[in-house]
């Protein structure tokens, strides 16, 4: 003990302290999210799946959608919005949300899928909306061009030719559809989610929507036949690359020309 | 020479001064020392830069057989996959590539190593002589003396006339160009034909719409019924009649008098293309209720009759009043009420007459 009270003016001490603090909260914090996730997985009953999708809620929606996710001045009201938009939102990250900006960004999903699809369960039990997709309609397999044609369409002008993304207005964007699955895709479809119009099953239907999501994998996974897309762009990125990369070739010969030989 | 650095205009070594410098007239530099390559002195290097020649030439055979290898051996049929077109492509790609670059350098190299450098000047010739130029006249006189075009005036009077109306035919062609669209811009399908009021159908398979079919949010792209049974002109048609079909809480529109009963129950349809260049403004951002065109960035006010509130566009977009027919189903009551797209000369008159 009096060893280490000697130590204490220890330049590095500070640093240890900081060290030792850190270990101890990220230790506790792990041991807490694995107790969390234990807990987690043995509740499966869908009652009680409402009822705890109800407490997660009130533990961290309400304090923007408002308790019985009515709405606050903060956050629209959550009734109606139904399964597929919670999945869609809470399963990509996107809510809860970091902080207020011109959209909701895409980022590490903060809860398992359980909890995920508790909250699902507790806010489809508050009114009527579109249900989490059945595996059969997001999984691929049906009509590439069709699909593709529906694509161009309904979603080409936002999402890019290319799927690759696009600006919106005031910092908003359609993002690029590469590496999301096809069960959110399905679901931003049917809620329209942030800006995103709402393409009901009247309007695509979902067989076509499944062909839309067998064409977006399709060119996802067959790449670009006509050799480096450049983000799928469009002129500003060819423009930008012919400018450095092809002027820079033809200088470099320029002055190969010109120059004497040794 | 002055001081460069004291500052005193006297004896500053920038300023010029008479008899300060002796040379009274530039002289020819004449041509620098030849200086010899190391190909020219070593033979080895001589031999090196001759290997290095034929390896760009080489280059440029492989080149040319990689493209004719891609070319033939890989053999594309209906069936075949994108990753084959691919590496066709690149293939070819390369193969060209090497082909022609391999002799551009190769021959470049081989000037600049192994060709003669040495330095050659040429005395430019006087430019002219007062011989040639009396002798370039008589030439012309002769020409115009012996054609007899001045004692012969109906010959040169009926080549005029020839020359002068040759280019006719040309104006008769281009007059072909026309007819002028007279006011075809003016009018879409979606005017009701015999009486019947034409529905909204689904982009691209053509099924109608119902008003119930459009929820709050919603956004479809629509053609006018009867578009995909055009046997020609299809295009063109459609061009002009797309239109964005959107619903949203009808107490955020503010129809302005005499365009409350363009719209059913917060369903709206406008004309998809853009008052700028006609690009098509479909971006529809469902809360902001604001259209975007991606070419220039034009944004449009759903809630405000499409009015432009930011970009280059200066009309707002043309609305396509609807209405619900017995089945249910989405009908426009009539055509637009003005030309749709950008800006042309007639425009204005069209619109007016559209209008009386």
């Amino acid at each position: 003990m009096k060893a280490l009270s000697q130590k204490r003016r220890h330049p590095l001490a500070a640093i240890a302290l900081l060290l030792m603090g850190l270990l101890i909260t990220g230790g506790l914090y792990a041991v807490a999210t694995t107790m969390n996730q234990a807990k987690a997985s043995t509740t499966t009953a869908s009652a009680s799946d409402v009822e705890e999708g109800g407490k997660l809620f009130a533990a961290n929606c309400a304090t923007c959608h408002g308790m019985g996710a009515s709405g606050s001045k903060d956050g629209p009201s959550l009734v109606g919005v139904g399964a597929a938009a919670v999945d869609f939102q809470v399963g990509t990250g996107r809510m809860p949300m970091q902080m207020n900006g011109p959209q909701a960004m895409k980022k590490p999903v903060q809860f398992n899928e359980q909890q995920t699809s508790q909250l699902a369960a507790y806010v489809a039990s508050l009114g009527a909306g579109p249900a989490i997709p059945a595996d059969d309609l997001t999984n691929g397999g049906g009509d590439a061009a069709a699909g593709g044609e529906l694509f161009r369409t309904n979603c080409a002008m936002c999402h890019n030719a290319a799927a690759a993304g696009g600006a919106l207005t005031r910092g908003k964007f359609a993002p690029a559809l590469a590496d999301v699955t096809g069960k959110h895709i399905y679901e931003a479809m049917v809620t329209g989610p942030q800006n995103m119009p709402v393409f009901n099953d009247a309007n695509i239907t979902p067989e076509g929507k499944k062909n839309i999501i067998t064409f977006l994998k399709q060119i996802e996974s067959s790449g670009s036949p006509g050799g480096a897309d450049l983000g799928s762009l469009g002129p500003v990125a060819e423009g930008l690359f012919v400018w450095v990369a092809g002027l820079g070739v033809i200088i470099a010969f320029t002055i190969w020309l010109t120059s004497r030989t040794s | 020479m002055g001081n460069h650095s004291d500052g005193s205009p006297n004896h500053s070594g920038t300023v010029a001064t008479a008899g300060q410098n002796e040379v009274e007239k530039f002289q020819d530099p004449g041509i620098p020392p030849h200086r010899l390559r190391l190909a020219d002195t070593d033979p080895r290097a001589a031999k090196r830069a001759e290997r290095q020649v034929a390896l760009l030439f080489g280059i440029s055979v492989v080149g040319t057989l990689i493209f004719l290898v891609a070319y033939f051996a890989i053999d594309l049929g209906d069936d075949s996959s994108i990753a084959t077109i691919r590496l066709q492509n690149t293939l070819l790609g390369i193969g060209t590539a090497f082909a022609m670059l391999g002799i551009g350098t190769g021959i470049v190299h081989w000037a600049k190593a192994l060709m003669p450098d040495h330095e050659v000047s040429e005395e430019r010739h006087a430019i002219r002589y007062e011989e040639d130029r009396q002798a370039a006249v008589r030439i012309v006189d002769d020409i115009v003396e012996e054609t007899g075009i001045k004692r012969r005036p109906l010959i040169r009077n009926t080549l005029l006339g020839a020359v002068a109306l040759a280019p006719l035919p040309a104006i008769a062609i281009f007059g072909d160009l026309g007819p002028r669209p007279d006011d075809k811009l003016a009018h879409t399908m979606w005017a009701p034909q015999d009486g019947k009021r034409k529905r909204l159908t689904r982009d691209p398979d053509g099924t109608p719409i119902k008003a119930s079919d459009v929820t709050i949010g919603s956004a479809f792209h629509v053609i006018p019924e009867g578009l995909n049974e055009l046997s020609e002109g299809k295009l063109n048609e459609k061009a002009k009649s797309v239109v964005l079909l959107m619903r949203l809480d009808p107490a955020s529109l503010n129809p302005s008098k005499g365009r409350e009963e363009w719209g059913y129950n917060g369903i709206v349809a406008y004309s998809k293309i853009c008052t700028h260049v006609g690009c098509p403004v479909a971006l529809y951002e469902q809360q902001t209720h604001h259209l975007l065109c991606p070419c220039h960035q034009s944004t449009f006010d759903l809630t405000q009759e499409c009015k432009v509130i930011f970009g280059p566009a200066s009309r707002p977009l043309p609305q396509l009043p609807i209405a619900v027919d017995d089945e249910g189903y989405l009908v426009a009551t009539s055509d637009f009420h003005e030309p749709v797209g950008p800006s042309y000369w007639e425009r204005d008159s069209h619109e007016r007459s559209i209008n009386s």
